[in-house]
């Protein structure tokens, strides 16, 4: 169907980063890691990502540095490919098509030409076992490039990535299967085996989890599942090998590295600390506590002075020697689940959702970043596995985004579960939420479904809690009742059960007048004013598992799906049923900006989408298939400009964007086509500086750079000056204008300039005489002034091309454009003496 | 790299009363001096003049105590009968008192016989007061009259029949020598000229008037009547002002302090009030061991004197701040000011390169141990006895704190003798308290787990573990009762609730409405 291909599935960021271990570049100033289908760049100093290297069309396996060029990276996917990429430019040099899916990639600096790949062995579908190949790397000249020159180096191999590792100066490679650690020498070709036996006394596992070598020693590091770390020495014999235990972690190790001097061995796990032990010394090691969680990575630039660590919440910290945290980039913190709803801040248009144990993540969707975490438990985090640590169950936000509820919970085997609903203010100085009520037990059982009354932006004053022991409480915010006593707090109101059974759902009319509240079979309609029943709706048999109410035009209706398969519209006006029709449900949810309701239907293992008016009898939209298994986060995030499609069944994402999380925590959203085309041609005018990112310096210095680039290298390109200028300015005073007042010197001081220059078109005949004169010198100084200040080619090259094609325009002078020149270069040349450093 | 986030303690509303100003200027007074009188302290009366004497009327009797004197400095005792009512005129050198057998006798402070006798009631007089020009006296009578004297000539000047019963209180103007207001048990207040034949304003109280009260402007007048304090502006012909209803017993004496910027109600309840005489709340409150009768207070405040109907006067001084300044410099001195400012008002030089330092984080110590994951060190710690014994809630939070971090069971357990009696004790203490019951139960719990197998080998852990074991049982005991009154409750609150018709009335007809007001009933969960 044609319009079924105008509206399309797609990922909407938020793809994990810390899936494989990054690479870090050998200047220290770019962070390569791999991400969904994708490999991002990001700047080590300002944590942006600068470059999106596309291409792979499978998972991202692997990235590593070439090593004989410090500006090339190698990347390898799930789609039997390995692409060579120049990371600076985002350039795909080369494609290598090996045929399998790959699994992880090495390299070792004495192995010219060759690279080493784990694949599934041939026979095996799963990825239990693994081999690792060796792939000789033609050099042919195409872009795409079959490789044929395959020979296996291992077999038997783990498939996490961090059991592989290449000794000093190549000589070896180590694997680790199992309990069994395997050497491979190169020159040798032979490969000695090493068990250790399956249980140690304390009966604690010793399977390998990690191994790193020591890049000048023969001396083989192995992490294991009990927390130990060995150093094995003298491997290249069968029976005279020893080694040696380290122990500090108190469970598994995740990851080793030594620093390239190999004076440090670097090693981390679940307790989220980074342990330095002095190689050769190792009882005194450091710490770098608090990382915030389990360590899964870590990497050391190839200079040792930055370390960077991944960690299981989607982080990477990047660490200066060991003692300081420089700088942190954090993607979208997915656990094994979100417990709270999906939601939008209405200030800050992020997506808010729960993210690390006990905070609350602020994604920002535009951006693709993370914006802060709100720390709701303020309790100290303890990395121990098997620990019962509060959650962030719930949370809700209402409509001004001026207030936050947040329920947290602490399963417990013996005792009831503690449950804490906090209330957050946003504070408008510090532009976060600020703690403003913490009730303690506010049910006794677990709390079910906590909402804001959405009437009166802004003045929220009423929050409904649902819980298990079978009331409601509503909440509001109650001045002190002392006045010295500080701000207004929130208080229980009213307190309400029906006939003892559960309440699962509650719902707000558009307006805050009605509440609805689902007791299992029933559903029952109370005025939030007086606090009466107004009405009870029940349509047996099926609980009631979402109600929601029409907004604008159909306000009339209440919407239920019950366990039983139905999805019911009640018309309040008349009390009665409207329609209802079987179908499985699994999340319902009313667009705030328009009468739209959207639906998700779990049907044959995949979910299907229905977008309808609860007052019209045929859907809007519908997709099959949208995603497998159930949806049940899903949420409206009204656009910032909004669309103006007049296709019938694009038009519902006109105000909203709807996003959706499937099963396997994959934010997808729907995108129409028109909107993609912009995107697109965005993307194409966005050019950024190779090294320098995007910030309003770069912005406002480094804009005219590339073209000018370009049209050096490329004359097909039409170079700058012939650029149709628009009247009414030369390039110089568009420039005076643009830029922002603060940088400019006193207006004081360009005011007569200026004006003269504005007035200067009948002057001008006579000033170009008396300039020609002074015309030889003048390139001499234009080429000094280019070497040290690039500002100035920007501003005279269009002005240039101004004066020769179009003179009829008002023109600065040349001396008035020098004097001009003169004035912001006395102020601006503190700034590009900062960009050259 | 975040930093270590301290131990979270629960922050739980202070119950009680709130501190406020008034609380604190109401609490600043010693401990009360008793006296035991003859008889029911019927009314107590300041001299207006320098030493301010009292005068405590009490049975037979009229004791005049100096400021400080424990023992009366003069004694009236020649009544026949029950005295009433003895007060001081303005300048303090003469004290009138009515008496059960209607005759109103005059003093000279400094005397010991009655200067004058007047006679003409006919019942007894309860109230007698002198007029502001000093020579003339108002009583009023349980024969429904009051009357006006002249002092000189112990002759009577004017009769007023206009109550229709007793006459329990009355008032002179301080600054209009003719005017004078009664209060009686026929629940009227009338406001008499001397110059009119009858009465020039009557307001109705609603209950027998037992006390009234000018302010000093004499634009208001307060009343006590039943339970109830009422306020009238005269000046707007009598108009009720503020009915105030605090007490809940007959309101017997009023009193103003604070330079009139409180009122004070005593009443049978054994309880004093303050009001603000602005906004007419409560805004403190004294007990006292029985129901009081009267009350009076020092000019400034410097005492509070309160007659009971056990024949106990009771009088509060108040402190003074020589005195606690004294306490104050005994204390260590501490550096001053000056040095903790030092060097923090400097202002750095445009070129002068600034190095921050690193501000350092204040651990508590029980912190600091948790941090070192030392979770026997941190117990020990929160145990320390003032902290246990002035914060529990910090114990408690470092309890909760070890539970959550699954490692309680190692730091409760390898104690000693001591120590555990310490934790014991702590538990004890503790475990009943709403607030604290789920966690050091848990925690107790585990005691009885990790110690059972030493059970009986200390004298005192067995003592204390007996003591544990009354307490909850005596616990669980009242919680029944508690419960069976709550079911009492819920169904008086189900029948009082008068039922409504729901509309489609299939399923929401039954008392599930009437269930859900009940239980809204209920206290609430306090919140931070």
């Amino acid at each position: 169907m044609v319009e079924q291909a105008e509206i399309r599935v797609v990922h909407q960021g938020g793809s994990n980063i810390t899936f494989r271990e990054p690479a870090i570049s050998s200047d220290s100033r770019f962070l390569l890691c791999a991400s969904g289908h994708n490999v991002k760049v990001f700047s080590t100093v300002t944590e942006e990502c600068v470059q999106e290297l596309r291409g792979h069309t499978d998972l991202v396996t692997g990235v590593l540095l070439r090593p004989s060029n410090h500006l090339q990276a190698y990347s390898c996917s799930a789609d039997g490919t390995v692409r060579l990429w120049d990371f600076t430019d985002g350039i795909l040099i080369k494609t290598y098509v090996i045929g399998y899916p790959i699994c992880s990639i090495y390299a070792s600096a004495s192995h010219d030409g060759v690279i080493f790949i784990a694949t599934p062995t041939k026979g095996y579908k799963t990825l239990d076992s693994l081999q690792l190949l060796a792939v000789h790397l033609p050099q042919t000249a195409g872009q795409l490039v079959e490789t044929s020159d395959l020979s296996a180096v291992l077999s038997d191999v783990s498939a996490n990535p961090a059991t592989v590792a290449f000794g000093r100066a190549g000589e070896y490679v180590a694997s680790t299967n199992g309990v069994q650690l395997q050497i491979f020498f190169f020159k040798k070709q032979k490969s000695f085996r090493f068990s250790l036996k399956e249980n140690s006394c304390s009966g604690r596992r010793n399977t390998f989890t990690c191994v790193a070598c020591h890049p000048t020693d023969d001396c083989i590091a192995t992490g294991h599942e009990d927390g130990k770390i060995r150093l094995w020495r003298n491997f290249d014999q069968k029976r005279e090998y020893t080694y040696r235990t380290l122990h500090w972690h108190h469970s598994t190790v995740r990851a080793l590295c030594f620093t390239p001097e190999g004076s440090n061995l670097l090693s981390g796990g679940v307790e989220s600390v980074l342990v330095q032990w002095r190689y050769q010394q190792e009882s005194q090691q450091d710490f770098l506590p608090r990382l915030g969680a389990a360590i899964t990575h870590i990497a050391v630039s190839p200079d040792g002075a930055l370390f960077c660590t991944s960690h299981s919440d989607n982080k990477i910290v990047l660490i200066q020697s060991c003692v300081k945290v420089s700088s942190i980039i954090q993607g979208l913190v997915k656990g094994e689940a979100v417990q709270t709803d999906l939601m939008v801040d209405p200030r800050s248009k992020a997506l808010v959702l729960n993210g690390k144990p006990g905070h609350l993540q602020f994604y920002s969707l535009q951006r693709d970043r993370l914006l802060f975490n709100l720390d709701v438990v303020q309790q100290e985090f303890i990395h121990q596995e098997g620990l019962d640590q509060f959650q962030v169950v719930m949370a809700t936000l209402d409509g001004a985004g001026a207030w936050l509820a947040t329920v947290e919970e602490r399963k417990q085997e013996t005792v009831e579960a503690e449950l804490n609903l906090k209330l957050w203010a946003f504070d408008e100085p510090s532009q976060s939420f600020v703690l403003n009520t913490t009730v303690s037990t506010p049910h006794e059982v677990r709390i079910t479904a906590v909402t804001f009354d959405p009437a009166a932006r802004g003045q929220t004053s009423l929050l409904v809690s649902c819980g298990r022991d079978g009331l409601f409480k509503a909440w509001r915010l109650a001045p002190p009742a002392h006045p010295d006593d500080g701000g207004p707090s929130w208080t229980c109101d009213f307190v309400s059960g029906y006939h003892g059974l559960t309440p699962q759902r509650c719902c707000f009319s558009a307006d805050g007048s009605l509440l609805a509240v689902g007791f299992q079979e029933v559903v029952t309609v109370w005025s939030p004013a007086s606090w009466e029943l107004l009405l009870t709706l029940s349509q047996p048999p099926g609980i009631i598992r979402d109600l929601c109410f029409g907004r604008l035009s159909c306000s009339k209706f209440l919407l239920g799906t019950t366990s039983s398969d139905q999805l019911c519209c009640w018309n309040l006006l008349t009390c009665s049923l409207e329609w209802s029709t079987s179908m499985e449900v699994s999340l319902l949810l009313a667009d705030p900006l328009s009468d739209n309701m959207a639906a998700f239907c779990h049907q044959d293992g995949n979910t299907d989408l229905f977008v309808f008016k609860p007052s019209e009898p045929r859907p809007l939209f519908s997709q099959k298939a949208v995603c497998s298994g159930r949806v049940s986060r899903a949420v409206f995030a009204p656009r910032e400009v909004a669309l103006e499609s007049c296709e019938e069944s694009s038009q519902w994402l006109n105000r909203s964007q709807l996003y959706f999380l499937t099963p396997l925590m994959d934010l997808l959203t729907f995108s129409t086509r028109a909107e993609e085309e912009r995107l697109m041609t965005a993307s194409k005018q966005l050019v950024v500086d190779d090294s320098v990112a995007m910030t309003p310096f770069q912005l406002l210095l480094g804009k005219r750079r590339p073209h000018h680039q370009a049209a050096v290298e490329d004359p097909a390109v039409r170079p700058p000056a012939e650029r149709p200028v628009p009247p009414g300015g030369s390039a110089a005073v568009r420039e005076l204008l643009q830029s922002p007042a603060h940088v400019l010197p006193a207006a004081a001081a360009l005011c007569s300039v200026f004006m003269e220059a504005l007035l200067g078109v009948a002057t001008e005949t006579r000033e170009n005489e008396t300039s020609a004169g002074e015309t030889p010198s003048d390139p001499e100084e234009e080429e000094e002034e280019d070497s040290d200040q690039e500002m100035e080619t920007r501003a005279t090259r269009p002005e240039r091309g101004l004066l020769e094609t179009d003179s009829a325009d008002p023109v600065l002078s040349r001396a008035q454009v020098r004097e001009l020149r003169r004035v912001r270069k006395l102020d601006h040349s503190w700034f590009s003496s900062l960009l050259d450093s | 790299m975040a930093s270590f986030k301290p131990t979270k303690i629960p922050v739980y509303p202070k119950l009680g009363e709130k501190v406020t100003q008034d609380t604190l200027y109401w609490k600043n007074y010693k401990a009360p001096v008793q006296i035991k009188e003859y008889g029911a302290v019927s009314n107590i009366d300041f001299s207006p003049v320098a030493p301010h004497n009292f005068a405590v009327t009490a049975f037979s009797r009229i004791h005049v105590y100096g400021p400080f004197s424990q023992e009366p400095v003069k004694t009236f005792t020649r009544f026949k009968d029950t005295a009433y009512c003895g007060r001081f005129r303005s300048d303090g050198q003469l004290l009138v008192a009515g008496c059960e057998d209607s005759v109103v006798r005059l003093f000279d402070v400094s005397g010991r016989v009655a200067l004058r006798m007047f006679k003409g009631h006919t019942k007894a007089v309860h109230v007698t007061d002198f007029t502001s020009d000093r020579y003339q006296i108002l009583t009023g009578s349980d024969d429904y009259t009051c009357r006006l004297w002249d002092i000189p000539n112990a002759a009577e000047l004017s009769t007023y029949r206009e109550h229709t019963d007793y006459i329990r209180c009355g008032v002179t103007s301080k600054l209009n020598r003719d005017l004078f207001i009664t209060g009686s048990y026929d629940h009227t207040l009338k406001v008499f000229d001397a110059r009119a034949e009858k009465s020039v304003m009557t307001m109705d109280h609603g209950q027998p008037v037992e006390s009234l009260l000018l302010y000093p402007s004499e634009g208001l007048l307060v009343s006590a009547g039943g339970r109830y304090v009422k306020v009238w502006d005269l000046l707007k012909g009598g108009q009720p002002l503020v009915s105030l209803k605090n007490h809940h017993k007959t309101v017997t004496c009023l009193a103003l302090g604070n330079n009139g910027e409180r009122l004070l109600s005593a009443s049978l309840d054994r309880h004093v009030k303050v009001y603000n005489t602005t906004t007419y709340k409560v805004v403190h409150n004294f007990d006292y061991a029985a129901a009081i009768l009267s009350l009076a207070l020092a000019p400034d405040d410097e005492s509070i004197v309160v007659g009971m109907t056990n024949s106990i006067l009771s009088i509060k001084h108040r402190k003074h701040t020589e005195e606690s300044k004294e306490i104050m410099s005994q204390q260590r001195r501490r550096p001053s000011y000056r040095v903790f400012v030092k060097g923090k008002n400097f202002v750095p030089k445009p070129d002068d390169y600034l190095v921050s330092k690193p501000v350092k984080e204040h651990l508590a110590k029980y912190d600091r141990e948790l941090k070192k994951f030392n979770v026997s060190k941190a117990l020990d710690a929160s145990l320390e006895i003032w902290l246990r014994k002035k914060k529990p809630e910090i114990t408690v939070g470092v309890i909760k704190e070890l539970d959550r971090r699954g490692t309680l069971k190692n730091a409760l357990a390898g104690r000693d003798e001591e120590q555990l009696s310490q934790l014991l004790h702590f538990v004890i203490g503790n475990i009943v308290d709403t607030r604290f019951a789920p966690i050091i139960l848990t925690a107790a719990e585990m005691i009885l787990d990790i110690y059972k197998s030493v059970i009986g080998q200390s004298a005192l852990i067995d003592q204390q573990l007996l003591r544990l074991q009354n307490i909850l049982e005596s616990e669980i005991n009242l919680e029944q009762e508690l419960l069976e009154v709550l079911g009492m409750l819920d169904t008086m609150f189900a029948t009082s609730v008068t039922r409504k018709e729901v509309p489609y009335s299939d399923v929401g007809r039954s008392n599930g409405l009437a269930q859900g007001e009940a239980s809204s009933s209920r206290p609430e969960l306090q919140a931070t």
